[in-house]
């Protein structure tokens, strides 16, 4: 009822505006007014109200600027941030002078040179020094931001160093899952037709091959036993052969990764990306230790979102089928930051910031930065849970050829051309 | 008809009475560019007003999480909005299709549309466009997609979701998102059908300009809405087609399993077979129509402001040739600075370098501009119309949203503001805010040009205070919500306590949008009892310099009774030293001794 009052009020008044300004123009009307005649009340309104909206314009900035500073983001938490936000201030100043001088002789201007008839504007079509004098100022201004600028983005997007700490962070609707390398240092290959519930990352390793060839056989069969004997719609079933055909494409390629994989441990020994993933520590938990370079390696499991850490000033995108990475030194740790911020609650969050989806807007993970003492200690409980995939029985895999790289995508189309 | 101009186009005298016309053929099917302007400008407010509600309807969403509103039950119904609590799927499809429209279908279909097709005739002195049949075909291209895309409200899943920049995977897959099924689908052909409207407007617009300048029209006598158009026709011409190519293959991605944008892709408990693709691909291809678009949007608007702004000071615009350079180093600048807009795709940070650089270039040409528009009010003898209100707030708004954009364009300080309500303030105020306010200046100013009545002042003047007022109030405050670093496309900010400090803001900018939007039931009350009831124009109310106001009232084919007009001077002197009048026509003749400028 309320809100239908409102409304009727709204309407009422838009139409009010609009009746009055009828009457204005009717009685312009009468004393022989055309409606192009700007008259000197109008213009003086106009004007005076340029100049009152310039002063409410910079009141607004400052009322906004003094209520909001504290409502920002704090103080950045990582070496990168607190460059950035140099950077931010150092800028902010120059552009705060172009604003306001520019506004400042755009509303003046305005108010000040409004019509006279016993006055003729100043001829004055071009000034060539002026010209060159707001080319070159500019330019000047612009110079200094850009090298100040870029010497940041080289700092910030430089390779981390050898000896930083590595994390990846995985990415898929609507959450995020951390991966730390085990005891061996380093994180294994990931493949994405191997991730399944054992294996949300999809870690390539004998294990895990294995087990997911099995999975698809037995999918497979199922499947093909269905289609043999049950009774299905025309839908359902084009649906499901096209499902068992997507099955057995990833079964072959399944099967000339672990070709590769196998290839590659031959070749490298123990250095190979292949071995390295069983020990990996997969976790919904993100933590890092203060002071303490990290480089973090993004990927995304279905479509791109990004990872934002906007206490760290640090954002790169997750983006499916490459890895991107970005690194930097966490300075302040969660406890202290708790205590800078007054709030026992605080905590460092990454969000996405990437339109994912519906729960877009919830998908987020605490980040937490220990000192390195408590590092150690939450590494060390976390060590005890490795990724492990099921172990697998040993004649499902026996009974796949080692190699056989045949796509039955390249046989359908060539079958068909046969046919022709 | 527009053919049967051309072939008057040598000067002779042309009948008026000649022949009669029906209906179909003078409203709807029209060659005549005077009416298809009129066409894209109805078309374009109808479309301008789906956008702002759907923007109230996210705004109440904004400000009010998770309440009931009729409001937003009125328009999506239970499915949308059981007990009027916006869906958030359906928040999502909303700035999607906000977007699309204001960008697309109001901004550049509609300003470029409406103000190529009345003026480049009119102040070049043509009969009519260079092909009035392809102009014809360019407004229901566009009016065909504007119905599909509307159409695309209703389908089953609803409209294109995946904001306005529809980045694959999530456009690609519609186990992703809903809205990428078949609202994506018709997103696409909607899009294309656009692009061939778009093409061809641009080509006619391109060729008239070139070819049918009357006697004495040099390029350097072309009035600046003249340049602005010019450059804005070239750069959809060879922009656009990289967006049709982009949208061509997302569509081949979709329905025929190529890999274009999609690679390793796990979903729904399926692995997917695209391997090898990109998704960054997609953003290059995207973007580079994407910058370029920005200035589509933009030029026209700074063209009718340069206008706009000359003849209300009552004096010529300072620095025309500056202003002439300027146009064209934006339009070629903006052809190399697509990167900026990935500088966190995982791009090589040596290539994000040579972005910021040539991005913040553009700063250059832009401020040349803003100062001469400050110049040229200096000293002048301002009448302020509400045209002249509208132009010189585009000014502010230019200065406003310019300068934010030094800080984007600044890789390192990108990085934490990229994506945040910081980008959502920027391009609003110096893209959306500016190219409104230009082309609302343009509505009054040729408004008697177009209809041969009058636009009410008063009114005018209510709604451009209110609307500038509320402008500000929206978009303004948005740069602190983004530098909180809350996240665009959020559907609510309640998951989160870093941003319980802003939230308040959110209510802020509500009630400043409800407020400019009944502003703008004011200004579409005002356009079409005008249209109908208005008082008489006479032949050229602002006391303008260029060949448009030469015509008379009361539309003709050919636009000129007798032989075209002939040039001898350049648009823009007024209170030229010597003269009579604080104004002299391009077709009056220099005097024995006068200099041009």
């Amino acid at each position: 009822m309320m809100k239908l009052l409102i409304l009727i009020v709204v309407v009422l008044g838009i139409l009010a505006v609009a009746q009055l300004a009828r009457v204005y123009e009717l009685t312009a009307k009468l004393r022989g007014k055309r409606e192009e005649d700007i008259s000197p009340a109008d213009n003086r309104f106009n004007g005076r109200m340029m100049w009152v909206f310039g002063i409410a314009y910079f009141a607004f900035f400052l009322w906004l600027v003094l209520h909001y500073k504290d409502k920002m983001l704090p103080v950045a938490a990582s070496e990168q941030g607190v460059e950035t936000d140099w950077l931010m201030d150092f800028n902010w100043w120059i552009l705060l002078v172009a604003f306001v001088i520019t506004n400042v002789l755009l509303f003046w201007f305005a108010g000040k040179y409004i019509y006279s008839k016993d006055r003729r504007a100043y001829w004055q079509p071009h000034n060539n020094k002026l010209e060159l004098a707001w080319t070159v100022a500019p330019a000047a201004v612009l110079a200094v931001i850009i090298i100040y600028g870029l010497q940041s983005w080289n700092n910030i997007t430089s390779p981390a160093s050898p000896d930083a700490l590595v994390v990846e962070l995985y990415a898929r609707q609507f959450d995020w899952t951390a991966r730390y390398p085990g005891n061996d240092g380093g994180l294994g290959a990931t493949d994405f037709r191997l991730i399944n519930g054992n294996n949300p990352l999809g870690i390539v390793t004998k294990e895990s091959v294995a087990e997911r060839i099995a999975e698809l056989d037995a999918e497979i069969n199922s499947s093909d036993s269905l289609l043999a004997h049950a009774i299905l719609a025309a839908t359902k079933q084009e649906e499901l052969t096209e499902q068992v055909g997507r099955m057995r494409r990833n079964k072959t390629r399944i099967i000339n990764l672990r070709t590769i994989m196998e290839l590659d441990i031959a070749e490298k020994g123990e250095a190979s990306p292949y071995l390295h993933g069983a020990d990996d520590i997969v976790i919904k938990e993100f933590v890092l230790p203060v002071r303490k370079e990290v480089k973090i390696l993004i990927r995304s499991q279905d479509v791109i979102h990004s990872a934002y850490l906007p206490h760290m000033r640090i954002q790169m995108n997750a983006v499916p089928g490459m890895t991107t990475t970005m690194k930097m030194v966490p300075t302040i740790t969660t406890d202290s930051m708790r205590t800078i911020m007054a709030d026992q609650d605080f905590n460092f969050i990454l969000l996405c910031n990437k339109i994912c989806g519906a729960s877009h807007y919830n998908m987020q993970m605490p980040l937490v930065i220990t000192s390195a003492e408590e590092y150690t200690v939450w590494m060390a409980e976390a060590l005890k849970k490795p990724f492990k995939p099921l172990a697998v029985k040993e004649e499902n895999e026996g009974a796949a050829p080692v190699a056989t790289p045949i796509d039955t995508t390249v046989v359908a189309p060539a079958t068909v051309a046969q046919l022709h | 008809m527009g053919a049967h101009s051309i072939a008057h186009a040598d000067g002779h005298a042309h009948d008026v009475h000649h022949h009669e016309e029906s209906f179909v053929s003078k409203y709807i099917f029209s060659h005549d560019h005077k009416m298809i302007s009129k066409q894209f400008l109805v078309t374009a407010i109808f479309m301008a007003w789906v956008a702002v509600i759907m923007s109230l309807i996210f705004r109440l969403q904004l400000a009010w999480p998770g309440e009931g509103f009729a409001f937003t039950n009125f328009f999506l119904g239970e499915k949308w909005a059981p007990g009027g609590v916006l869906d958030p799927n359906m928040y999502l499809a909303l700035v999607t299709i906000h977007g699309t429209i204001m960008v697309f279908f109001v901004l550049t279909g509609g300003l470029s549309g409406t103000f190529a097709n009345l003026l480049i005739p009119l102040q070049l002195g043509a009969r009519d466009m260079a092909s009035g049949f392809i102009n014809m075909l360019s407004y229901w291209f566009f009016f065909l997609s504007s119905i599909i895309m509307l159409s695309s409200l209703f389908v089953e899943g609803g409209p294109a979701s995946a904001g306005w920049t529809i980045y694959p995977p999530l456009s690609a897959l519609p186990k992703a998102i809903p809205g990428s099924g078949m609202g994506m689908t018709l997103w696409l052909v909607s899009m294309t059908l656009f692009i061939a409207s778009s093409l061809m407007g641009g080509l006619n617009y391109v060729v008239t300009i070139m070819n049918l300048r009357t006697k004495g029209m040099k390029m350097t006598r072309m009035p600046l809405t003249m340049w602005a158009i010019l450059l804005t026709a070239v750069l959809g011409i060879l922009s656009f087609p990289v967006l049709l190519s982009a949208a061509l293959l997302l569509l081949l991605d979709r329905s025929l399993g190529t890999s274009f944008y999609l690679s390793d892709i796990y979903i729904a408990g399926e692995a997917l077979d695209h391997t090898g693709g990109s998704p960054v691909l997609f953003q290059h291809l995207f973007w580079f129509l994407g910058h370029p678009e920005v200035y589509i949007v933009l030029l026209p608007a700074l063209g009718i402001t340069s206008e706009i702004i000359s003849t209300n000071s009552r004096k010529p615009i300072f620095g025309y040739r500056a202003m002439i350079g300027s146009i064209l180093a934006i339009g070629f600048l903006s052809f190399i600075v697509w990167g900026h807009h990935m500088f966190i795709t995982g791009m090589n940070p040596f290539l994000g370098s040579v972005f910021v650089f040539t991005t913040l270039l553009i700063a250059i040409p832009s401020a040349v501009k803003v100062f001469n528009y400050i110049t040229t009010l200096w000293r002048g003898n301002l009448v302020l119309t509400p045209a002249m209100l509208f132009s010189i707030g585009l000014v502010a708004t230019f200065i406003a949203g310019g300068l934010t954009g030094i800080i984007l364009a600044d890789s390192a300080l990108d990085i934490n503001v990229h994506d945040t309500y910081f980008v959502v303030a920027h391009f609003h105020i110096v893209m959306g805010m500016s190219a409104i306010f230009g082309m609302f200046a343009g509505v009054y100013h040729w408004f008697p040009k177009m209809y041969g009545r009058m636009m009410n002042t008063k009114m005018g003047y209510a709604h451009f205070w209110v609307t500038f007022v509320c402008a500000f109030g929206v978009f303004f405050p948005m740069h602190f919500i983004g530098l909180a670093g809350a996240p665009r496309r959020y559907y609510s900010y309640s998951e989160f306590p870093m941003f319980d400090g802003v939230l308040d803001l959110n209510i802020l900018v509500t009630l400043f949008a409800i407020v400019g939007a009944l502003a703008q039931v004011l200004f579409t009350y005002n356009f079409f009892y005008s249209v109908f009831r208005g008082p008489k124009a006479v032949q050229n109310p602002w006391k303008s310099n260029t060949l448009e106001w030469t015509t008379p009232v009361e539309h003709i084919h050919g636009n000129w009774p007798g032989p075209l007009p002939v040039v001898y001077r350049w648009p823009y002197d007024y209170s030229k030293p010597g003269k009579a009048e604080d104004w002299v026509s391009q077709i009056t003749p220099l005097d024995h001794d006068e200099e041009e400028h």
